[in-house]
């Protein structure tokens, strides 16, 4: 088994488990109790606050608000940021090739009578920073840009963006699942206001994500409740998977800048030896893209045939931006918003590395695809 | 195989889809079917040899996802050794169930297949018409 695919869903790394499981058989106290029972796993989630704080250069630890999800956080993010300031003006400002759940949010809050525009990008995904000085007015309230694309790889100027946003006296909101462990993040630099994480994608359990908010930075609550989480997420914290996530947070400040240098190297490799496919081509920027991450398009054959091919015949798992994957239908948004043409969307394939691949499964991979793209284009009237 | 979960297949897609029945072109073939645009991401395409009204050979080629290829094949099994009007009388519905259902979102997906099937057959019966009306000429 070669699996690929995770950016979508990352095994759980052991010594995470290993440290975490206690806080599920042990120590299983309400942090909010005040017998001591309850203090233990308080002061798990508040050590798991700190790990987080650190791998991103946040400074004061009671910046990182845990929530249950990367959605969460993505929504206590704009629609709490936009509801709470909304005196300021009606403006959000979305890049065209954000995940759903920011898109969602931002859609809903057009619905409520804000007004919401999307920043184009450039053929790689970066954002267009002109059009975005652009579009911005003293009545926006908020700019939402992935620091990373978790399809198509590339990576945003963050720091350009945060300064063109912040010129024009709006917040900043970066979605940073995808890049979190993976490349250094440092919020101090950055000059981020919200930044969202996800434990999951950390190599923790599901069930955590976090949302950076900058002090000073006013956020209304999504759910109202106990007051935990500074009252901003209300709920009895997961602490198992706070905890995890804390541990998975320690672990990639600790690892990541050897194993981005070895997944790297692997995935140079990976691109250099899908690209010789005929009429294979790489999405995303060739080199500005993060370093475990490869997207390739393949021209006459559709996106979920390869995924259904690579699984059955060679147990190897991707991912697809297809549109026969996705319950609408619609080619990706994302793709379209690079300028490929529907056809040139239909033939996506994403192959995201962690800690299990190795060199050896470079080539079998690129086999497999030689195989798998002339099996279907020997089906295809294309 | 096993069933697929993420995606929602049956067994009997899963097969269709490893090992389609009927792949290519039949040569020369007395009517073609086209149907779908690669734009949309379905491009289905049946070809047919009939002698005396029975289709006698059938092959298909398709741009399109999994249950796109599994509808495909299923429709040419379907249509093999039947008379034309049993053919034209597949539906979408007979192309579904035959595969023990597919997930609501790829209906289209049966839809096309047995399109591709009726345009080949009707692009049978137009050049039939044709040539009697030369041979009536």
């Amino acid at each position: 088994m070669v699996y690929l695919d995770h950016a979508s869903a990352m095994p759980v790394d052991p010594r995470v488990l290993a440290f975490a499981r206690r806080y599920l058989e042990e120590e299983f106290g309400n942090p909010s109790s005040l017998y001591d029972r309850g203090l233990s796993t308080r002061r798990a989630v508040e050590a798991a606050r700190g790990e987080v704080a650190a791998l991103v250069n946040a400074g004061d630890p009671r910046s990182i608000v845990f929530t249950g999800s990367a959605t969460e956080s993505n929504n206590l993010a704009i629609r709490g940021t936009v509801l709470r300031n909304r005196r300021k003006g009606k403006k959000v400002l979305v890049s065209a090739i954000e995940h759903i759940s920011v898109m969602n949010p931002a859609k809903d809050l057009q619905k409520q009578g804000f007004e919401l525009e999307f920043i184009p990008v450039d053929e790689y995904g970066a954002v267009d920073l002109a059009a975005l000085e652009g579009l911005l007015t003293p009545e926006t309230i908020l700019v939402s840009v992935n620091y990373a694309n978790d399809e198509i790889g590339t990576l945003e100027p963050i720091r350009e963006v945060s300064r063109v946003v912040h010129e024009a006296g709006a917040y900043l909101h970066v979605n940073a699942t995808a890049a979190a462990g993976r490349i250094p993040i440092d919020l101090q630099e950055d000059g981020t206001d919200l930044l969202t994480l996800s434990g999951n994608d950390l190599g923790g359990p599901r069930g955590a994500a976090a949302l950076y908010i900058r002090p000073g930075v006013k956020v209304q609550s999504m759910m109202p409740g106990g007051g935990q989480e500074r009252g901003l997420r209300s709920g009895t914290e997961n602490v198992f998977a706070i905890a995890g996530m804390g541990e998975a947070a320690r672990l990639a400040s600790r690892e990541m800048a050897d194993e981005m240098g070895r997944e790297q190297a692997i995935r140079d490799r990976l691109i250099r030896e899908v690209l010789e496919v005929e009429e294979a081509a790489l999405t995303g920027h060739p080199t500005e893209r993060l370093p475990h991450h490869a997207s390739f398009r393949f021209s006459r054959i559709e996106g979920e045939s390869i995924l259904l091919n690579l699984d059955t015949f060679f147990d190897i798992q991707v991912a697809t931006g297809s549109a026969c994957s996705s319950r609408t239908l619609e080619p990706s948004h994302v793709l379209l918003a690079i300028g490929l043409t529907h056809e040139q969307a239909h033939g996506s394939v994403v192959m995201t590395l962690g800690r299990s691949n190795t060199v050896a499964d470079v080539r079998y991979v690129a086999d497999a695809m030689r195989e798998t793209v002339g099996r279907l284009r020997g089906i295809s009237p294309l | 195989m096993e069933e697929r979960p993420q995606i929602g297949y049956s067994k009997r897609v899963m097969d269709h889809f490893m090992n389609p029945r009927n792949v290519g072109e039949v040569e020369d073939a007395d009517g073609v079917g086209l149907v779908g645009n690669p734009v949309c991401g379905d491009l289905m395409q049946v070809t047919i040899r009939v002698e005396d009204d029975v289709i006698t050979d059938i092959k298909f080629k398709t741009f399109g996802c999994g249950s796109a290829i599994a509808t495909a094949s299923m429709v040419t099994e379907l249509a093999m050794g039947k008379h034309l009007d049993e053919a034209l009388a597949i539906t979408r519905q007979d192309v579904a169930d035959e595969l023990e259902g597919l997930p609501p979102v790829k209906m289209h997906c049966s839809n096309l297949a047995a399109d591709a099937l009726h345009e080949a057959i009707e692009d049978y019966q137009e050049k039939k018409k044709k040539k009697e009306a030369e041979v009536e000429a």
